[in-house]
């Protein structure tokens, strides 16, 4: 391995390279990639939906191979920027929600120690 | 984008030359050639199925100037079909059994004839499609189309990128989709896309940018609810275009550094599923000077038909023409990737 390969984390040309997790353990990742192919497959939700949610979760996630991946994957599906900046915004309202709630927990202990 | 933009003719640019284009695309690396990926597939030589299609690209003058468009085709064109091609065009569909007549241009209802060939296309009992702007049909000269399409019974076939405003505007003109949008109500208001009336009304959708069309089937689902419950519009189908790397779209891709990337993703989506449906297979494309072509694609790269049959609509002979060898390029992976594409939308 160079030492290129070691100057960062994340390189954007790894993306394709997903299939390849497979190695060492190709019966799991077989059973892995059938899941979630038919996870994203039309059900009860159709593929945009499914695609719009997996955008969102990226970035709650903050994986850049997913927000890569489901950025390409909205448009193909037929969102436009917009829905998917909001999208975004609902990810971002449930981390910052997240946090913010938590905040009765601070209360609760503040209410016990407090005069 | 501006409403209106110059043209690559208008711009001199060098991509305006149809040589230049087809070089360009020949020197872009590609894992296979088509010919070879057809070959694999066991269907080259590519020949026709039959000509259930006459299409007929009368010019390419147009009130747009969309971005991505292969014909690069605006108000600053003049070439429109004279009128000996016209009258020629008109016998061959008066005297065969080609059940389809599909115009095309530019902006076809500029051209001065384009009535006198819906008229007479109809009384030769033909199905005639219009690939419609729908812009077109505000201009005050032109505010008459969308009654006259019912009163003919054409099938409108309409651009609209998306049922959004956004994604529209920045592929065809800053405040086309506002007047899309009323076009499309206008002819809703005529019984277009009602499945009660036969008036067909079909919705073309061209990606707004380097990726591929989705599913065409879950797409159309998608925009019917949202045509509906956003605009009250219906329409009868959803056809899914894949930009294709040709003229002012070709201008793009390379002007972004993006023309190996998308020749790449169309290449390795090469389905054969889809590129035995290609619809050079079941159409004969006519030029606006009288020369004949697999398909309108092939029309823009100046690629005309087998030499060693007919080649203008002067010598046009039915029987020679269905057994013509389809002419490939580099460019026809446009049809064959993913669910494939034409003017029909998916072919897989």
């Amino acid at each position: 391995m160079s030492n290129t390969a070691h100057d960062h984390y994340y390189n954007s040309h790894d993306l394709p390279r997903f299939g390849e997790i497979g190695k060492d353990a190709p019966h799991l990742a077989d059973k892995f990639f059938a899941w979630y192919n038919a996870v994203f497959a039309e059900g009860a939700l159709t593929e945009r939906e499914k695609s719009l949610i997996a955008l969102a979760v990226a970035h709650a996630v903050q994986c850049p191979y997913c927000i890569d991946a489901y950025s390409s994957d909205c448009l193909q599906k037929g969102a436009d920027t917009e829905q998917m900046t909001e999208a975004v915004h609902v990810a971002a309202a449930i981390r910052g929600g997240a946090s913010l709630v938590h905040g009765i927990q601070m209360r609760n202990h503040t209410d016990k120690l407090g005069m | 984008m501006s409403r209106v933009l110059p043209t690559l003719q208008k711009r001199a640019s060098t991509l305006s030359s149809t040589r230049e284009q087809r070089g360009m695309l020949g020197r872009v690396p590609v894992a296979f050639t088509f010919e070879s990926a057809l070959q694999d597939a066991g269907l080259y030589p590519l020949r026709p199925t039959g000509i259930d299609i006459f299409q007929i690209n009368v010019g390419r003058k147009c009130n747009q100037t969309c971005r991505h468009c292969h014909v690069d085709a605006g108000p600053d064109r003049t070439e429109m079909m004279s009128d000996a091609v016209m009258d020629r065009c008109l016998e061959v569909i008066e005297s065969t059994d080609i059940p389809t007549v599909d115009i095309t241009g530019g902006a076809p209802e500029l051209h001065k004839r384009w009535r006198e060939l819906v008229i007479r296309s109809r009384a030769a009992g033909k199905k005639v499609m219009d690939r419609c702007n729908l812009t077109i049909t505000l201009l005050p000269n032109y505010a008459y189309l969308p009654e006259f399409f019912a009163e003919h019974a054409v099938h409108v076939v309409a651009s609209l990128p998306h049922y959004r405003p956004k994604g529209t505007d920045a592929q065809r003109g800053d405040g086309v989709f506002g007047e899309s949008i009323q076009a499309l109500q206008r002819l809703n208001a005529l019984g277009y896309g009602d499945p009660s009336t036969g008036l067909e009304l079909d919705l073309v959708t061209n990606p707004v940018g380097t990726f591929l069309p989705g599913n065409q089937a879950g797409l159309e689902a998608e925009w019917k609810r949202q045509m509906e419950r956003l605009y009250g519009i219906r329409f009868n189908r959803l056809y899914t275009i894949t930009n294709m790397p040709i003229s002012r779209y070709l201008d793009f891709l390379e002007e972004s550094g993006k023309l190996n990337e998308y020749m790449e993703r169309l290449v390795t989506a090469f389905n054969p599923v889809a590129a035995a449906g290609v619809m050079c297979r079941n159409t004969l494309s006519v030029g606006w000077e009288g020369t004949l072509y697999d398909c309108d694609f092939n029309q823009m790269l100046d690629l005309p038909v087998d030499p060693r049959g007919p080649r203008t609509i002067f010598d046009f002979d039915l029987d020679a023409l269905s057994r013509r060898e389809i002419i490939l390029g580099p460019h026809c992976f446009g049809c064959t990737a993913g669910a494939g594409s034409s003017c029909g939308g998916a072919t897989a």
